[in-house]
Formats: structure tokens, C-alpha cells, sequence
């Protein structure tokens, strides 16, 4: 096996290489957290009175959450304790975001998405893609405005929302992840910077995908974005978000929120890349993803599909879910979560059955390698109501190597006799055979790897949209680099 | 002219000596079989030529066209014209036969700089391949080898033989669990794939694949060592008189 794990091990020396740092001028709120930052993070929106009096509420939740050492610890994780006045709650660039062109963009900060290979100049632009991109805490360009405009698709930075569609934000903002539902949540609507805002009319599917990309840049600086994208009667969006941050030694924390609200046959396709900076071999670095993703089918025949490809961030908190209110609406929940080095993830789902009816799908597929410690965490409910409800869960995990390890919690909760439930569940190894025979067949080591990991992950990158699933099998391939041998 | 030339090679595996000293000359466009019982190191030998690293070479040499054969890695060995069929073919779920077989064609043909070909060039090539083996067009997409019955993954590595057109094809009891119209099946595909710029080295338990691929020498490999070569008429007589009767002759012949 000597050339196997030779080969792989040079690749392995590759570093993260969305690492750089962006050198721009920023303006940042001093370290910390009170009732006062919090004011100046909203008098700095210049928001209405009614986002300043929600923020308020959530942060002395928060305070008191924090007082009663709430912060969640279930996880399968583990980290040393967070030192939340040692934060920067707000950093953007220095020039103003509001923009009405890409040409007042900052051009570092342009520079910077060309990097990560996400062009924003429109002649550049992934075709039928818009794109919104979030650059530490403020949105800095939203291309295909008008395209979208011309259909009545809402497609904004959330700060432009609460400026334009103020009534839109105060009916839903809260309404699936309300401020009280976690210990990160209430902290993410206390200081949340931006985010993105979709709203798509009845009757009306939205010509492309829509597409926002974070980027973590400054130092010390948390980011907490919220977005809410809301599908009215018989609409439909399919949305995707991507993420990298800068390589730093310490680590920084990532809480945000999602909502998803999808009123009668709307649907709403959300996917995520997930590529924040993972930390370095030993451990040292990387993102604290601590995400609350929730999704409402409050409409009938409603369905919100979660698909995510999670590679990244050195600790990843996060169970996309959908509540299935609405009678025979459909929930989904796709996943590929890889760790590496001492990459942690705690991920997976909750599918709470309310209406009749309603059918929900959860695959996941967990990749651990390194010392990577991958769990998957279940739960399906079907309440009293939920007459005929159905689920289908499938969680395969693949181990790299001997170090690592995958865990799996499923748990379910029937209180309804009539419910369908099944459950499969593997745990397999990628075999020297596996890769000999491919190799014989004339493939290189590493391009034997990728094809065994792509087809262990085939399930979840058909649901992602095409020009996505490409670079979703890049994604893992680079970040497996190293841990086969 | 001498395709592959092994002359005294030894390979152990987790340091037990299986391969004693194997001596094999095959020239271009001739067919061989080995034959020998369980355990002898047929297998072992495939293996090796195939680059498989789990095998230590601890003496001899192996030339490929006068090339170094064991500084080679096993896609290198694969992309100079070494092909194996597995006896235990290898299941990869959730790739598709057709995008693995391209893959692994392509691959090929970028090591040789030669032009890459699109799903459009490839499929009727590849549904020409499938046809010579009776293999219904289903299995284009099916995992490769997932859920596969016995038969049909051996079939399957024949599709990939021809497929991949090599010059050295080995194939690993190919013959083993196949029934008697497949086996038929294959024997044609094979014979097809026979010429004058191809060799063959058929590992074979049974007298009964020779009589459909008929081989130009046979030779009996116990206990790691080629002990007895022959035509085919050899294989006759193993058949009737069992391996005890090569490893008394040579017993006597040592002594
Ligand atoms: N990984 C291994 N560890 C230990 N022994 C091994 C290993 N691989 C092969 N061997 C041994 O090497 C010897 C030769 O095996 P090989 O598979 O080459 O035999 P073969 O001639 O192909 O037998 P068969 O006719 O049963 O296929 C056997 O005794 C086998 O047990
Ligand atoms: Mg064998």
C-alpha cells in the first residue's frame, strides 16, 4: 500500500485554499456584548423601532440563557468555552453597502469572490445563478435584481428588506425559529448583521436559482446571518448558499438562522456547500458552525427539500427540519457531512409529522477520516393528528481509515397508529480492493478515492443543481485529500 | 516477439514466500494457461502483474515490452495494456457501469495522449461490447457489479476487457461459476478478442474453458513454482490424473 498512501499524502500537504485574508478597511463594533452594541448594530441599519424592541427581547433571552449556563452541550462535540464578550459582534467594509451597481463595490472585495471563484461581475455570472454575497456581516452586491424584479421575486440583503419590505419581515421574521428557540438562535436575532431575503409571489416559480455566498474575512469577528425566504401559494424557488472563511488560528463562531415558510403547493429547494475554514491537521482553527435551519410547510401539498454538503468548519451544530403542518406536505432532508483531521459534526434532521398525510425523506451519508468524529441525529415525530404519515430514513456512514468515528442517534416518536415509518442504516470502510480494482482499470489512487466517495454520496448530489453537484464532488475530493492510505 | 518475460520471480505477502521463483516467457498474440491446485499462487501471480501493492517482491524481474514492469504502479501497469479480470470481481456502489467504464477508458487513452471520448462516442461502443456478451443494456447503468449475480460479474469483467482492448489480458478463473451458456458466452467474447497484438493468460481450474479457448501452452504452477509446460494436451491429462501425478514427476525429476 506504500504508493497508495504516498501519492495521497503529497496531496494531503495541499492546504485550505480559500484561506487568504481580503485587506479592506472595516468598521467594527467594539469587542463584546450588551444592550448598548446591540442598539448601535441597529442604529447603524437605521432600522425600524419594531427590529430594535425584537433584537432587545432576544438578547436579554439570551442573557438570561447564558446566565443559567443554557448553552446547549448535548451535541457529540467537544470544544472549551466560549468567551462570548470576546467577540465582535458587527465588522463591515468600510464603504457603504447599500449599492445600487457592482461597480461600487469594493474592488478588493470583488477580487476576493473572483478568488473563490464566484464572479459577480455579470459577464462572469454563472448563467441563470443570481447571487447574493454576504462579506462578514453585510451583504455587498446582489446581482440579477431586475431580472428577478420583472417576475415580482423579492431577492435582497436582509437589511434591505427590513428598509423596503418592512411588513414582509415583521410577519414572518421569527415566525419558524422564534428568538426563544436556542441558546444560538437567541443570540443570532439579538446581533444578527444581514443575511438574505427571498419572497417569491403566488402562483409564480422563479426563473433561476438563486444563490447567496458567505465569507467570513475579518479576525475575532462572529458571523450571524439570518435568512428567510417565504414561497407563497403555488411558488416555487430553489436556493443555494456556499461559505468559506480566511485560515486564523483561533476559531470563530458562525450562528445563523433559516426560515423557510411555504404556504399552499408552494416548494422550496434549499441546498447549502458548506466550506468554512475546517481548522489545520492538528486541530488549531477553523469555524464553530452552530446553525438553526427550520422549515415550515404550513400550506397542503407544500414541500421543503434540505440538501447539504458539509465539508467544512472545525465544529458543525446543525438539523435542518421541516415541520410539516400543512396536510400532505412533503419534508426532505439530504446530507453529506465529511470530517477530517479533528473535524467534528453533530448534523441531521427533525421531521415533526403535524398534518395528514404528510410524508418525509431524511438521507444522510457521513464520511469520517482523519480523527474525525461525524454523528447523525434524528428525529422524526408523528403527532396524534398525522393520520397516514410516512417516513423513509436512510444513514450509511463511511469510515477512512481507523481513527475516526461515526455515531448514530436515530430517534423516533409515534403517537399516531397509522404511520409508515422505515429505517436503514449502514456502516461500511473503503476497501483496499476497492481502490486496487479501480486502479487496475487505469484510474489514479486519488481519482479511485473520489469515485468511491462520490458513488457513496450519489443520492444526495442528484438532488443538488447540476452545475452545484460538480463542484460538490471537487469539494470532497480536495478535502479528503490526505486521509487514504 | 516477447510480450511479457518473468524470469525467477519470488513475492510474499505478509512475509510468507507465495511466488518461488516463477520463470514465464509469453510472445505477442499467443494464449497461456496456468492451472494448479488451490493455494499454489495463481492468483498471487495475476496480482503481481496487475501492481497490486499488498505483495512483496523480494526477487526476479518482470518485463512488458521490454519495460520494467514492477516499477510500475497499477493504474501505469493498467494504462501499458495490463489487464485483469478479478476472480472476485469488486462491487462500487452507486457509480454506474457506463460512467466507470468511461472513466476508466479515458483514463487509458490520456496516458497514451490520445484524444478523450464524450458519452456520445462511448455509449454505442460500449453497447457494442455488451451485446458480444449477451449483457442486457440494463446493466449500463447499473453499480458497477453491485447485486450482480456470480455469473454476471464475471461477464461484466469481460465487457470491460474489450472495452478496454489491453495487450496482456489475465484472466483470473473467469471460467468459475459461470454457467454452461455463459460460459459459452464468454469463451466467444474472448476468442473474439484474440489476435495477433493481444496474449492472453488464462488461470483455470477446469479442462472444460480450454476446450472453447483452445491455448497454445499450458503450465502447471504448485506451490509457487511452474513445474510442468506443456500444449494443450496437458490439460488432459491433469484432468485425468490429478496434480499429485506433475509433483511426483517432478519430484522424481529433482531427485
Ligand atoms: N493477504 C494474505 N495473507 C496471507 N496469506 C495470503 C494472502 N493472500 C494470499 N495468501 C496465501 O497465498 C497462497 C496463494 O494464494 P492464491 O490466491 O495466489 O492461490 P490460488 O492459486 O489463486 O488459489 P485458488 O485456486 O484457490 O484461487 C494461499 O495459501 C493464500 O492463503
Ligand atoms: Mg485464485
Amino acid at each position: 500500500m506504500t504508493t497508495n498512501a504516498e501519492t495521497i499524502r503529497d496531496l494531503a500537504e495541499r492546504e485550505y485554499k480559500w484561506g487568504f485574508v481580503t485587506e479592506i478597511e472595516e468598521d467594527r463594533v467594539p469587542k463584546g456584548l450588551n444592550e448598548e452594541i446591540i442598539r448601535v448594530i441597529s442604529s447603524k441599519k437605521a432600522e425600524p423601532e419594531f427590529m430594535l424592541e425584537w433584537r432587545l427581547k432576544a438578547y436579554r433571552h439570551w442573557a438570561s440563557l447564558e446566565k443559567a449556563d443554557a448553552e446547549p452541550k448535548w451535541a457529540n462535540v467537544k470544544y472549551g468555552p466560549i468567551d462570548y464578550q470576546d467577540i465582535v459582534y458587527y465588522s463591515a467594509p468600510k464603504r457603504k453597502p447599500t449599492l445600487k451597481s457592482l461597480e461600487e463595490v469594493d474592488p478588493e472585495i470583488l477580487r476576493t469572490y473572483d478568488k473563490l471563484g464566484i464572479p459577480l461581475a455579470e459577464q462572469q455570472r454563472l448563467a441563470g445563478v443570481a447571487i447574493d454575497a454576504v462579506f462578514d456581516s453585510v451583504s455587498v452586491a446582489t446581482t440579477f435584481k431586475e431580472k428577478l424584479a420583472e417576475k415580482g421575486v423579492i431577492f435582497c440583503s436582509f437589511s434591505e428588506a427590513v428598509e423596503r419590505h418592512p411588513q414582509l419581515v415583521k410577519q414572518y421574521l421569527g415566525s419558524v425559529v422564534p428568538y426563544t428557540d436556542n441558546f444560538f438562535a437567541a443570540l443570532n436575532a439579538a446581533v444578527f448583521s444581514d443575511g438574505s431575503f427571498v419572497y417569491v409571489p403566488k402562483g409564480v416559480r422563479c426563473p433561476m436559482e438563486l444563490s447567496t455566498y458567505f465569507r467570513i474575512n475579518a479576525a475575532e469577528t462572529g458571523q450571524f446571518e439570518r435568512t428567510l425566504i417565504i414561497a407563497d401559494e403555488r411558488a416555487s424557488v430553489s436556493y443555494l448558499e456556499g461559505c468559506t472563511a480566511p485560515i486564523r488560528d483561533e476559531n470563530q463562531l458562525h450562528a445563523a438562522v433559516v426560515e423557510l415558510v411555504a404556504l399552499d403547493n408552494a416548494s422550496i429547494k434549499y441546498s447549502t456547500v458548506q466550506n468554512w475554514y475546517p481548522g489545520d491537521k492538528q486541530g488549531r482553527g477553523g469555524i464553530y458552525n452552530f446553525v438553526t435551519k427550520r422549515g415550515k410547510c404550513q400550506g397542503k401539498h407544500s414541500k421543503i427539500s434540505w440538501t447539504q454538503v458539509e465539508t467544512g468548519s472545525a465544529i458543525t451544530w446543525k438539523y435542518p427540519s421541516c415541520i410539516l403542518m400543512g396536510d400532505n406536505s412533503v419534508g426532505e432532508f439530504y446530507s453529506v457531512a465529511l470530517t477530517n483531521n479533528y473535524q467534528q459534526a453533530d448534523t441531521g434532521t427533525k421531521m415533526i409529522h403535524l398534518g395528514k398525510n404528510t410524508s418525509s425523506t431524511v438521507v444522510s451519508k457521513g464520511i469520517s477520516a482523519g480523527h474525525g468524529q461525524n454523528t447523525y441525529r434524528g428525529l422524526v415525530r408523528i403527532q396524534k393528528a398525522a393520520t397516514g404519515a410516512r417516513n423513509y430514513t436512510q444513514c450509511d456512514s463511511l469510515l477512512i481509515g481507523d481513527k475516526c468515528g461515526a455515531h448514530t442517534f436515530p430517534y423516533i416518536e409515534v403517537k399516531n397508529a397509522s404511520a409508515r415509518m422505515e429505517h436503514e442504516a449502514s456502516t461500511s470502510k473503503i476497501g483496499e480492493d476497492q481502490i486496487f480494482y479501480l486502479r487496475q482499470r487505469g484510474l489514479s489512487a486519488e481519482e479511485a478515492v473520489s469515485m468511491i466517495i462520490n458513488g457513496f454520496c450519489r443520492q444526495v448530489f442528484r438532488e443538488l443543481p447540476m452545475e452545484f453537484a460538480v463542484e460538490a464532488q471537487k469539494l470532497l475530493s480536495i478535502s479528503l485529500e490526505g486521509s487514504v492510505g | 516477439m516477447t510480450l511479457l518475460e518473468i524470469r525467477n520471480l519470488h513475492a510474499n505477502v505478509n512475509g510468507h514466500e507465495i511466488l518461488k521463483g516463477v520463470d514465464l516467457a509469453i510472445k505477442v498474440g499467443e494464449v497461456h494457461s496456468i492451472m494448479g491446485p488451490n493455494g499454489s499462487g495463481k492468483s498471487t501471480l495475476a496480482q503481481v502483474l496487475a501492481r497490486r501493492e499488498t505483495y512483496e517482491i523480494t526477487d526476479g524481474e518482470v518485463l512488458l515490452n521490454g519495460k520494467n514492469l514492477l516499477e510500475m504502479k497499477p493504474e501505469e501497469a493498467a494504462s501499458e495494456g495490463v489487464f485483469m479480470a478479478f476472480q472476485y470481481p469488486v462491487e462500487i456502489p452507486g457509480i454506474s457501469n457506463a460512467y466507470f467504464l468511461r472513466a476508466a477508458l479515458n483514463a487509458t487513452r490520456k496516458y497514451r495522449g490520445q484524444e478523450e471520448l464524450d458519452a456520445i462516442d462511448f455509449l454505442p461502443f460500449l453497447k457494442e461490447k455488451m451485446r458480444l456478451l449477451d449483457m442486457d443494456e440494463r446493466f449500463l447503468n447499473r453499480a458497477v457489479n453491485e447485486g450482480f449475480s456470480g455469473g454476471e460479474k464475471k461477464r461484466n469483467e469481460i465487457v470491460q476487457m474489450a472495452v478496454l482492448e489491453p495487450r496482456l489480458a489475465i484472466l483470473d478463473e473467469t471460467d468459475s461459476g459461470l454457467d454452461i451458456d455463459a460460459l459459452r458466452v464468454v469463451a466467444r467474447g474472448v476468442n473474439t478478442m484474440r489476435s495477433q497484438e493481444r496474449s492472453i493468460l488464462l488461470i483455470t481450474h477446469y479442462q472444460r474453458l480450454l476446450n472453447y479457448i483452445v491455448p497454445d501452452y499450458v503450465h502447471v504452477l504448485v506451490d509457487g513454482r511452474i513445474v510442468k509446460s506443456g500444449g494443450p494436451e496437458l490439460a488432459l491429462a491433469l484432468e485425468e490424473k490429478g496434480y499429485s501425478w506433475t509433483e511426483a514427476e517432478t519430484i522424481r525429476a529433482a531427485g
